[in-house]
């Protein structure tokens, strides 16, 4: 479903970044680095919003002809971005939110792991596997 | 957080541990206190991403500090901290009227000089887990009399 996923540090270098169609890797490289704008925006909009509404997922960041781009901060200011296809219409918000509940989980496991040192690329099994299960689950 | 008993004797033989290291001559005495304060940094990291998953974000340095001070310590050391003080201008002080891993050593200043070791790791605590939300700090902490602490948090403004 997803058609790429990557995972941003906190200074906003990727941690971890794979998309499915390989031959237009850069494509989706370039709209991840596009969509870093849109976050921090909201971000920066969310930090006057109210109580309740101080959510990590973030969202659509925006649509794009083909996909769609979807964001999500953890606390430790670790950004998410999914890339999703938008002629997928039946897949819903709850979905996505739910997605990115999955890559959280993943990786505070790859945080924990204590051979893994913070802010270098991510390279767990684990994690590389759970991120294929996200790919290919419609494709 | 795994069982409380487990965590107190881990701590305690890792302290001991450390220091036996140095004295079978790895490196010099005085590199313990860092030694044991950096392991405090990775584990502190690898805590608060753990335990802020589900929480909201945060508002501002102050909401941190208090996320510290009631969820992160309560998970950690099963209670919160007594009183957090702060001048607003980067400094915190959190006091601990019964700091759990100083509770097994006789109260009063019996073995004051020995009490460092023991707060080492809980310093490094703090500051993983402060440096992984984005905030970068100094932390130290002192003894008057055993079983009470304080913790004084510097932050660095950039």
């Amino acid at each position: 479903m997803a058609v790429c996923v990557a995972v941003i540090a906190k200074e906003n270098y990727p941690l971890y970044i794979r998309s499915v169609p390989t031959e237009s890797e850069l494509k989706f490289h370039y709209m991840v680095h596009t969509s870093l704008d849109v976050v921090d925006e909201k971000i920066s909009a969310m930090g006057k919003a109210l109580v309740d509404q101080r959510e990590l997922y973030l969202g659509l960041l925006y649509p794009t002809e083909d996909y769609k781009v979807y964001g999500y901060v953890t606390n430790s200011k670790v950004k998410f971005v999914m890339v999703v296809d938008s002629s997928n219409t039946a897949l819903r918000d709850n979905e996505i939110r739910s997605m990115f509940r999955k890559l959280h989980n993943s990786y505070t496991d790859v945080m924990c792991n204590p051979f893994y040192n913070p802010g270098d690329r991510i390279q767990s099994r684990a994690f590389d596997s759970m991120v294929t299960t996200m790919m290919i689950q419609v494709c | 957080m795994a069982d409380e008993a487990l965590f107190l004797l881990l701590h305690n033989e890792m302290v001991s541990g450390v220091y036996q290291a140095a004295e079978q001559g790895e490196g010099e005495n005085g590199r313990c206190i860092t030694k044991l304060e950096n392991m405090g940094f990775r584990v502190g990291q690898g805590l608060i991403e753990r335990f802020t998953k589900d929480t909201a974000r945060f508002k501002d340095e102050l909401d941190i500090m208090k996320f510290v001070c009631k969820d992160f310590w309560t998970t950690v050391f099963k209670k919160q901290i007594d009183n957090l003080r702060t001048n607003h201008q980067g400094i915190y002080v959190l006091q601990d009227n019964k700091f759990r891993l100083l509770t097994q050593m006789s109260a009063g200043k019996q073995y004051l000089e020995h009490a460092s070791k023991y707060l080492a790791f809980t310093c490094g605590l703090i500051r993983g887990g402060l440096s992984n939300l984005g905030i970068k700090s100094i932390v130290t902490a002192e003894v008057s009399s055993m079983p009470a602490c304080k913790f004084q948090v510097m932050i660095q403004k950039l």
